[in-house]
């Protein structure tokens, strides 16, 4: 009905905080610039690019999600923009629907995220490996 | 069957943005994002579907699963539309910029 919402909420709040956190390291990307004569370099991804991943996410998933209800017609293009909330029991249907599936939504991929940025993590750790593998290993 | 399209969608712009764009230069990693956060919501919904009608979740009627796909197709076309604005908004590739530097100057 709208559990497209609660993740559209949560992007609303990653998007926020990503603004906040480029900011920061862009400042302290800018101080290491006027400390080490002009040179970084950067070999791990950072937090604010990692963020990034859950924004497109959250973005990408609630928009598609949002499409399939005006498919569906529980979205309008007019007052109250969602055709449950025209009548009490269907707005505390949707509610319902917004506190169970929305939150298993955004709860289920922002743990995707946080698997994808644990692995992306052990994977940067690993040495880098010469793309001509050795003979009889798989490549 | 919106599920499986999304699916489809998002391990084909994996596959393609793995062997072609692994330095996000034409964003397939942010169209691939934008299925695989699709995919995980409509997962989450066909498992509360499936608590609610059990068997009868993986018996659909012709009927529904034809407009199901139909929806599929339409929200992978949506997709593929938000990754071209992006695309052509951002101009990796600097050839929008060009193409109108080039058209000012004549």
């Amino acid at each position: 009905m709208a559990c497209f919402v609660v993740p559209a909420a949560e992007a609303v709040v990653t998007t926020v905080v990503h603004k906040v956190i480029t900011a920061k390291e862009k400042k302290k990307g800018a101080a290491i610039v006027s400390g080490e004569n002009g040179v970084v370099k950067s070999e791990k991804l950072s937090f604010s690019h990692k963020l990034k991943w859950l924004n497109n996410m959250l973005w990408g998933g609630s928009a598609l999600l949002a499409f399939e209800h005006i498919w569906h017609g529980e979205v309008t293009p007019w007052f109250p923009f969602l055709s449950a909330a025209n009548s009490a029991s269907d707005t505390a249907e949707m509610l319902h629907e917004m506190s169970t599936t929305g939150v298993a939504m955004a709860v289920l991929v922002t743990g995707v995220w946080l698997g994808m940025t644990v692995i992306s993590s052990v994977i940067e750790k690993r040495p880098v490996q010469e793309m001509e593998g050795k003979k009889g290993e798989l490549s | 069957m919106t599920l499986l399209t999304a699916v489809f969608a998002a391990v084909s712009a994996t596959i393609l943005w793995y062997f072609k764009d692994s330095r996000n230069q034409i964003k397939l990693g942010t169209l691939s994002l934008v299925y695989w956060g699709a995919a995980l919501m409509w997962m989450v919904d066909a498992v509360f579907e499936y608590a609610e009608l059990g068997m009868e979740y993986f018996t659909p009627a012709p009927a529904d699963m034809l407009n199901d796909f139909f929806l599929g197709i339409s929200v992978v076309a949506l997709g593929l539309v938000i990754w071209l604005a992006l695309l052509l908004f951002c101009d990796p590739k600097g050839v929008i910029r060009k193409a109108l530097r080039t058209s000012g100057n004549t």
